[in-house]
Parts: C-alpha cells; structure tokens; sequence
C-alpha cells in the first residue's frame, strides 16, 4: 500500500476517534473536578487496544489498512496522554494533591490492567477458536 | 465545532504515525519506546500552552477545539502506551517497563506545567 493511503487510513480512525472521545468526555460530566470522563476513556481505549493488537497477531491475515485505521488511527487518538497530563497540573495546582495522586495511580495501574485483560481475551479466545 | 475537533484529530494522528515512524527509523531506542515517549511529552507541553491561552481569552474556542482537543488529544495516546509497556513485561523487560512507565507520567505532566507557566 502506498504511505499516502497508509496515512489516509490513520487520519480517517483519527478523525472519528477525536470526535468521540470529545462526545464521550462531555457526556461524562463530574461535579467534584475529578476528571472521570478521561479516565474512562482511556481505559475503554486501552482495553480495546490490548485486545485489537493482540487478534490481529493472532490472525496474521487482517489488512494493514484496519490496523492503521481502528489502531493507529480510531483508538489511538480516542485515547491521549496530554489530557491526563493537564488535568494532573490543574488537580495539583488547584491543591487537589490526593486527586491528582489518585488520577495518575488509577490511570495507570487500571490503564496497564486493562491492557492486559485486552491481550488475555484476545489469546483465550484465539486458542478456543473464536475469532474465526 | 465537531468538525474542527475531527480535522484536528486526523491531523494529529497523521503526525503521531508520522513522527512515529521517523524516530523509529533514525533513533535505534529499541526496546525502549522513544518514539511514544517524545510524541506524548511534546503533546502535553503543547495543550498545556494551549489550555493557558485558551483559559486567558488569547485563543478563540475555534483554536482550543482544533488544535487543542482535536490535534493535541489525538497526537498523543494513552492506549499505545498502554499497550508498549505491557509488551516489555511479557518480555521480561520489567526494569525498561517501569522506566518507561515513570519517565512518560513525570515528564509529560512537568513539560505540561512548563506549557502552563510560559505565557
């Protein structure tokens, strides 16, 4: 496939990934200033990386342009880390210290969690035959 | 404003891969993940910039939802980071895993900070 489409792929998950992601944040709305909508979101994206990459591996036939599109693209910009780092600094800022602690030890621990779940279903169900 | 939100995040995962490809290509980092490391610092000192002008009426809400939310968001990403270090400690790179994981938390929020404070 020629870069130019490859990139076409990407920017099309990344069009509706931002879209959702923005959809998603304004439909989670907290009233305490813990930022629950980002948190959400990516872990679900975290999730659904876990497992998408690892089915593909286990496939081996899926096109690259889904790869790009869905993992690259749709769920790698559903998902953002500058969001979790600017909602940190305005916990911290605002004196929020134990939110702010707890925001990153949430985003992280469940984030990794989840990832590994999303691998540990993708290979269970690889090896039972399910994703055919 | 939902599309400015879609055009800034197509625009920022294009950068993302882009970048990605080119750090991956030039800098052999390998196992260590650069490539998300500098893309994920880089973007989080840019929304911290941004937040500030946007917070101070420098920016209009058109330039914080396209290039803040839209571009800033989808450049960066949390799921990849996710899923790179993961993979290091299934590789029984537990000690790259754990740098990994504390260098991009400590410098994306201190260069998101800095971001905050320039203007």
């Amino acid at each position: 496939m020629a870069d130019c489409m490859k990139v076409l792929f990407v920017m099309l998950g990344g069009f509706i990934g931002a879209i959702a992601r923005y959809s998603i944040g304004e439909w989670i709305h907290t009233n305490n200033g813990f930022p629950l909508g980002t948190l959400l979101i990516n872990l679900l994206g975290c999730f659904l990386l876990g497992w998408f990459l690892t089915f593909i591996t286990i496939k081996k036939k899926i096109r690259t342009e889904y790869t790009l599109f869905l993992g690259t693209g749709l769920i790698g910009s559903f998902t953002t880390f500058s969001t979790f780092s600017v909602e940190t600094i305005r916990l911290l800022q605002n004196g929020f210290l134990l939110n702010g602690a707890l925001y990153i030890l949430t985003s992280i621990l469940f984030g990794l969690l989840l990832t590994y779940l999303g691998v540990k279903l993708a290979i269970t169900n690889g090896e039972k035959g399910v994703t055919n | 404003m939902i599309w400015l939100i879609g055009l800034g995040g197509s625009l920022g995962a294009a950068a993302r891969y882009s970048l990605g490809i080119f750090i991956n290509n030039n800098y052999r980092s390998k196992p260590f993940p650069l490539g998300t490391l500098i893309i994920n610092i880089s973007g989080s000192f840019l929304l911290g910039l941004l937040a500030k002008l946007y917070s101070a009426n420098e920016i209009s809400a058109a330039v914080w939802f396209f290039a803040g939310v839209g571009f800033c968001g989808a450049y960066t990403t949390f799921s990849t980071f996710g899923y790179e270090t993961i993979t290091l400690i299934q590789s029984n790179k537990a000690v790259i895993a754990g740098a990994y994981v504390l260098s991009s938390v400590i410098l994306s929020t201190v260069t998101a900070a800095i971001g905050f404070a320039i203007w």
